[in-house]
């Protein structure tokens, strides 16, 4: 099978890689350019452990081509900080104990920035069913929501 | 002499008796006096137990002291998630 | 002063919620988990699984395979030596089979390869020729005489005749008159209920990387709950020594139990000698849910006499549990844990184990206890509304306590259920109003908790800060905990400490992190360590003030004379003695490696609201709260964070959840879009109450609170939906269709 190339920028960075025509954009972060804060929970888009944006819009990297981030903007769970300065999101999230075994804690923590730049003011149910694409199987999301909501509602004071 | 309470399904190996009394001053003594009163309760030495001591559990700690008026209840070999 | 006895003290880092040391890892996606490590030179590896339920295996061709581009090492039972030991056998059985297949997905052969393409490829070629076999995968359907028999001659000398040989455990437990207990009840209840196998679900798949070199060391990276049992299972079915094969635990995306066996790592590693090279091997959902460790599947009957004021005078419960292919205890467990929570004159339990063509079971917090105990929960429950008593009233009046003999032969020391049950009573969720089509439903639940085996070394550093390493893989925070029971000994911030969990080869021997055991017995190992390393300090300080070793005290965090007697000197902080300590006589260190018992039992209640809709039988569950004993919490946020999560499973397990075999025995829906987990739109807030009465068995007073939180959701949330329903159920999981089938058939 011919590899392709792809250019894209990921985090902001222009990064370039070879893939197999079949390959997901997880596979390529994880195996092609060393990102591996995105997690592989299931490969059907039923988890979200792989959740990153692409162009800006929240997708399951295991159900995204990676010859499909030609020309795009990724961003994935290792562009939430700033340098040295954690995202609110990330600070709240530690603050509230809103993880366990932090698998799903990346996956979830991009998901919930996507959301907050769209609603800024969400309901307890809206982000519920925001994240009802992220599985978590440890906290039983109740730490989760309010670390979200939290976040959001220091970013709204910001 | 040690009380040893012994569950239901290992009394076939005492006579159905619930409880029975052996010399033993520590786990280890206990459960080879077990197995050489009570040859069929061996198998399920060997498969593991636990022991309660005065309501405190012992997965395996063969030492652990027992006196003669230690409430003493043979258990199986405690496993968790 | 004993070391067990406790002080009332205050303390000033044990119960406060300090940052966990792995969260900024795990918030920025740096942590390494099983399937984040890569080496230089890596083959990926891939697995044949079978496609029966139920078959022998008459030849595996790899010839063909073999030649493939890419190809460099195929495994098979064939390369594998056959261990004496029975239970080691069956692991490795279940790594690779060795005649026959005995469920769906059980693996046949390996490939490693240079990309996952040649590998699949070779998979493809791999040529296995198959005599299918009758299967069985009902537990009943398995006890009855003349049911297909998944593997002969592995019954225990405890099962009578006349059953299957698929039969492997029966077991007892209880005391007292049963007929008596049931001639003075005035009412007596008796039902059957069955419950489906269900999956921890951990979001993580088994992953690892392992490398062999030719003089037959070995290392191994892998997401676990025991690198100890790992390296042992390893190495007896590998044939290698224990000191020469170093497992490393990555980060662990959850376990619940399920990451304390191997399913691919003896696998990955005879990929690797044989090879030559690294192999990464990584399972796909699709092979976690086939071929990973679920639960049993149970079949219960229930029977139990009260009187009309509430009072038990009789129970007895028999469990039927099929934990698949080969033989397990949970039975036992169960058959211990069922009635548990009451003080009761006459009980009696029955445990059965049969084998079936599932994979086999693998623990799952409090492995036994929710299935039995949903039982048990939902006949008291139904008996309340026949008698028009209080569900707590009744749970109040039975509770055990501090001297009851519980049903499995042991007498209680201090436990917290009537603790837990009155606060449950005492919470505005008990009281308020309920709407149409609502239940509300509780339940008790019970563990046992031990302690087990475990290595701690606490070392002082020159500049005053302390690293404690030990031999537990962290799944709930328990490296925040360990940290903040090491500065409450030492009388040192927490941020002073950092804990790490290592290698087999950089400490002693650990129990697999199991059993809610990690902050009671690591952090004991961990007082016991600092209390060492504190008398060392002492010493250090008495050398220094020239006056004798004993008379000097730790207070704190500083050595001070004790009393007035021995002399007149400032107190000597940890950090002063730990900037001179390598000319006062060297590093300073504590270790505590040991075992512990005293682990005290733990109890807690559930409380939930449920509505059902009766068009569609969905179930919405509408608030929800968690009470449990904690002992003493250390970390309060993770031991909400416990309870919170096992009721989270729990929910799953009574409404969702469920292995579904089809006629040809093969699993249907082995992925989370068909065997679904609670997502967060399906849950309320989890509201939580941690009550603390204190364990005798550990100076702080703490208990193990991990599992016990999984098992009152199966019957509070029955319990609701029944009530709300106006019909009871008895299977689990309650989906929307058996529901509505419920409702549909009271008409």
């Amino acid at each position: 099978m011919k590899t392709l190339h792809v250019s894209t920028r990921v985090n902001g960075d222009e990064t370039d890689f070879v893939c197999a025509p079949d390959e997901t954009l997880l596979d390529a972060l994880r195996n092609r350019i060393g990102l591996t804060g995105a997690k592989e929970g299931c490969g059907t888009g039923d988890c979200g452990a792989c959740s990153v944006t692409l162009n800006g819009r929240l997708v399951c990297s295991c159900l995204v081509l990676a010859a499909e981030a030609e020309g795009a903007e990724i961003g994935t769970i290792e562009g939430l900080a700033d340098g040295d300065k954690l995202h609110v999101l990330q600070q709240s999230f530690l603050d509230h104990a809103a993880l366990q075994c932090g698998i799903c804690t990346p996956g979830i923590l991009v998901a919930s920035k996507a959301l907050l730049e769209k609603h800024p003011e969400p309901t307890d149910e809206e982000v519920r069913y925001w994240l009802a694409g992220n599985l978590c199987r440890c906290t039983g999301y109740d730490k989760i929501i309010r670390a979200v909501q939290d976040a959001a509602q220091k970013l709204r004071s910001a | 002499m040690v009380k040893v309470a012994i569950w239901g399904s290992l009394r076939h190996a005492t006579d159905g008796a619930a409880e029975v009394e052996v010399e033993a001053a520590n786990f280890k003594q206990l459960l080879d006096r077990l197995s050489a009163d009570y040859p069929g309760l061996k198998p399920q030495i060997e498969r593991g137990v636990s022991l309660a001591v005065d309501g405190k559990i012992y997965r395996e700690a063969w030492f652990t002291p027992i006196s003669p008026d230690s409430e003493v209840v043979l258990m199986p070999y405690m496993q968790g998630g | 002063m004993a070391f067990d006895q406790q002080q009332k003290r205050d303390f000033k880092v044990v119960g406060t919620r300090p940052v966990r040391p792995d969260g900024i890892d795990k918030v920025t996606g740096r942590a390494m988990y099983g399937a984040d490590l890569s080496a230089p030179g890596m083959l990926v590896a891939r697995v044949l699984r079978s496609p029966h339920a139920h078959a022998k295996i008459v030849k595996i061709d790899i010839s063909k395979a073999e030649g493939l581009p890419g190809v460099k090492a195929i495994v098979t039972s064939a390369d594998l030596g056959r261990p004496e030991d029975e239970a080691l056998r069956d692991t490795q059985d279940n790594c690779l089979a060795y005649d026959k297949v005995l469920y769906d997905g059980h693996p046949v052969a390996a490939v490693a390869a240079t990309t996952p393409e040649a590998a699949k490829a070779a998979l493809a070629a791999i040529e296995v020729t198959y005599e299918k076999l009758p299967h069985v995968t009902d537990v009943d359907a398995a006890m009855k005489a003349g049911a297909p028999v998944v593997l002969d001659g592995r019954a225990y000398e405890e099962v009578p005749a006349g059953w299957s040989q698929n039969v492997t455990n029966h077991c007892e437990f209880g005391h007292g008159d049963l007929e008596a207990g049931f001639a003075k009840a005035d009412l007596i209840l008796e039902r059957s209920f069955k419950t489906e196998a269900t999956h921890q679900g951990y979001i993580e798949p088994h992953a690892c990387l392992a490398s062999v070199g030719p003089d037959g060391r070995g290392e191994l990276w892998c997401c676990t709950q025991g690198q100890y049992m790992v390296r042992e299972t390893c190495a007896g079915i590998l044939e290698m020594d224990a000191s020469q094969l170093k497992v490393t635990p990555s980060e662990i995306g959850g376990g619940f139990g399920g990451k304390t066996t191997v399913f691919i790592e003896p696998v990955a590693l005879a990929l690797s000698r044989k090879a030559g090279r690294p192999v990464k091997l990584v399972m796909t959902r699709d092979e976690v849910f086939r071929a990973s460790g679920p639960t049993i599947q149970s079949s219960t009957d229930v029977k139990i006499g009260m009187t009309r004021d509430g009072r038990i005078t009789a129970a007895e419960a028999t469990l039927r549990y099929s934990g698949g292919c080969y033989p397990n205890m949970t039975c036992m467990m169960g058959a211990q844990a069922a009635f548990a929570a009451y003080d009761l004159d006459a009980v009696r339990t029955y445990g059965w184990n049969a084998l079936t063509n599932r994979p086999k079971e693998i623990s799952y917090r409090a492995p036994g206890a929710p299935t039995a105990i949903y039982a048990v929960e939902n006949v008291l429950d139904e008996m309340c509304q026949e008698l028009g008593l209080d569900p707590i009233d009744v749970r109040l009046t039975n509770a055990a306590d501090k001297g009851t003999k519980s049903s499995y032969g042991v007498t209680f020391q201090d436990i917290g259920l009537k603790t837990a049950l009155e606060a449950a009573k005492a919470h505005p969720h008990y009281s308020a109003p309920l709407g149409p089509n609502q239940g509300r439903g509780l339940s008790c639940g019970f563990w046992f908790n031990f302690g087990g085996n475990s290595s701690v070394t606490l070392s002082v550093n020159t500049d005053g800060t302390v690293n404690v390493t030990e031999g537990n893989p962290d799944i709930g925070g328990s490296r925040a905990s360990i940290s903040m029971i090491a500065a409450e000994e030492l009388g040192i911030p927490y941020e002073h400490v950092r804990t790490l969990v290592a290698d087999t080869a950089s400490i002693g021997h650990s129990d697999t992190t199991d059993g809610s055991r990690v902050t009671f017995m690591v952090g004991l190992a961990t007082i016991k360590a600092a209390r060492e390393a504190t008398q060392k300090m002492c010493a250090r300080a008495a050398a220094i003030w020239g006056i004798e070793p004993d008379a000097v005290e730790w207070i704190d965090g500083a050595a001070q004379p004790a009393g007035p007697n021995a002399g007149k000197f400032p107190p000597m902080s940890l950090a002063e003695i730990a900037a001179t300590s390598l000319k006062t006589g060297g590093p300073i260190a504590g270790h505590c490696e040991s075992t512990a018992d005293g682990a005290g039992v733990s109890f807690g209640v559930h409380l939930c609201d449920i509505e059902v809709d009766p068009e569609t039988g969905f179930t919405k569950v509408l608030r929800y709260t968690v009470v449990q004993d904690a002992g003493k919490a250390i970390h309060p946020d993770y031991v909400e964070g416990q309870m919170q999560g096992g009721a989270a499973q729990g929910i799953g397990w009574a409404l969702n959840e469920e292995y579904i075999y089809g006629e040809d025995g093969l699993l249907q829906n082995p992925g989370f879009l068909d065997y679904r987990i609670p997502v967060a739109s399906d849950l309320p807030p989890i509201d939580t109450v941690i009550v603390e009465v204190p364990n005798p068995g550990h100076p702080y007073g703490v208990r193990g609170v991990g599992e016990t939180s999984i098992v009152p959701p199966l019957a509070a949330i029955a319990n609701a939906v029944s009530r709300a329903a106006g019909v009871r159920l008895h299977e689990l999981p309650m989906s929307p269709p058996k529901i509505l089938k419920a409702v549909m058939a009271k008409g």
